[in-house]
């Protein structure tokens, strides 16, 4: 057991690198979606079969928590009351997150969450298809046009707010 | 895949992505140069690739931050400190704080000078020479102020009176940290000298120290950490003056 938790914690680091990029940049809400990934993961070690695919296993979990988060986030309301004085704030307007957030986040910001997933595994983690379809619970085929309208989207993004500087990006 | 297979928007994923077979890399090179509309596609691909990394892959050199935990499978659950043993953060700081707790290593002092004493300094210059806006909230609301940064702040937070040493409350302001918010509370003299006391929770964990000092210039900082919360009081005051003050937060606080 000793063993597994040490294997875990070298894939740490590429968790949190994940869950920053799909949880908008807020780091507390991305290290909290780590947290919850590894408490999970310990909770249903019996269910890793030994010698399978650490990594996909625990992004699979990731998955499955950041859906259940995008779910809540849908049914639940768009302002938040922050205290008993009834201050109402946007969440949009988070003065903390706009200062962190430039270009390829904002960017990333605009995609559905399952194409922001798509990109994510292939540019990020570097996944073959085959791995990203599998821990997405998708077929090859929806992997590869969720990838092509993300790509798409961010190009014309990028390209509307500098359009001379994604053919210098190297 | 056989030659001469048409070339998919599949073929063009993978080829900027690298997934392609050396073989049929070629095949699509081949493709590209005659279709240089599409070559220019990949082209934004592949730096949409490289963007994506660039912001992102920082990420993966960054400390552990202390709440996140490998849960450790035993009899019962017990969490192992994953810091504890893989970050400069808890070698240098947390093991040296345990063994001890009157000193601060040196790492520990870097990480607080980043988090905790540079940003508390830099508001405390922002904000005390401001005539009409000095705070965002009136030290008369200080109810309000209360409940409204500790609900920001995620954690409970109390306002020293130090009317004791001559100072009046001001008031508070929210302010962003380097990580994450943090509140600054201002305190005023009746000659209009002000200090102030910024309080943030952080990458530290649940933790104590004793009081360090640091100067700048004519700006002087005592700052300690207990339990979850990071404190900074800077002023413009001598060491010994803002020490007595320190002393005095530190036991409404506890």
């Amino acid at each position: 057991m000793a063993k597994y938790s040490e294997q875990v914690t070298s894939f740490i680091p590429h968790l949190r690198r994940y869950a920053r990029a799909l949880m908008g940049g807020d780091i507390m809400a991305a290290d909290d979606l780590v947290q919850d990934c590894l408490e999970r993961a310990l909770s249903r070690i019996h269910l890793w079969r030994k010698g399978s695919d650490l990594r996909a296993w625990l992004f699979t979990i990731m998955h499955n928590l950041y859906a259940n988060h995008i779910r809540k986030l849908s049914t639940a309301p768009k302002f938040v009351d922050l205290d008993s004085d009834n201050i109402r704030m946007n969440d949009n307007s988070n003065a903390e997150r706009d200062l962190e957030i430039r270009d390829i986040q904002q960017a990333i910001n605009t995609l559905t969450p399952d194409q922001r997933e798509v990109l994510l595994l292939v540019t990020l983690e570097g996944l073959p298809y085959r791995e990203v379809a599998t821990i997405l619970g998708m077929p090859e085929g929806t992997v590869m046009s969720k990838l092509s309208r993300a790509r798409e989207k961010l190009r014309v993004i990028m390209q509307m707010e500098n359009p001379k500087r994604l053919r210098r990006v190297k | 895949m056989s030659y001469n297979a048409p070339v998919s928007q599949t073929d063009l994923q993978a080829y900027a992505d690298g997934q392609l077979s050396p073989m049929r890399r070629r095949e699509v090179e081949e493709y590209l140069k005659k279709n240089p509309e599409m070559a220019s596609m990949i082209e934004d691909y592949k730096n949409i690739n490289d963007a994506v990394h660039k912001y992102f892959d920082p990420i993966l050199e960054e400390p552990l931050p202390a709440q996140i935990t490998v849960p450790v499978h035993s009899n019962r659950l017990k969490l192992l400190r994953v810091a504890a043993v893989s970050s400069w953060l808890a070698l240098g700081g947390v093991i040296g704080w345990q063994l001890h707790p009157a000193t601060v290593t040196l790492t520990t002092v870097d990480m607080l000078t980043a988090h905790l004493v540079k940003p508390a300094a830099f508001a405390h210059v922002i904000y005390t020479p401001e005539v009409r806006h000095p705070v965002e909230v009136s030290g008369k609301e200080h109810e309000h102020m209360v409940k409204w940064l500790s609900k920001r702040l995620k954690t409970m937070l109390q306002i020293p009176d130090l009317r004791d040493h001559g100072y009046e409350l001001v008031g508070g302001r929210l302010l962003p940290s380097t990580d994450r918010m943090a509140a600054q509370f201002m305190y005023q003299r009746s000659d209009g000298v002000r200090i102030t006391l910024y309080n943030r929770r952080g990458v530290w964990g649940n933790k104590a120290t004793s009081f360090q000092f640091t100067k700048e210039k004519d700006t002087a900082v005592f700052y300690w950490i207990d339990g979850p919360l990071g404190f900074a009081l800077v002023g413009n005051l001598s060491k010994r003056d803002l020490l007595k003050i320190s002393e005095s937060v530190y036991q409404q606080l506890n």
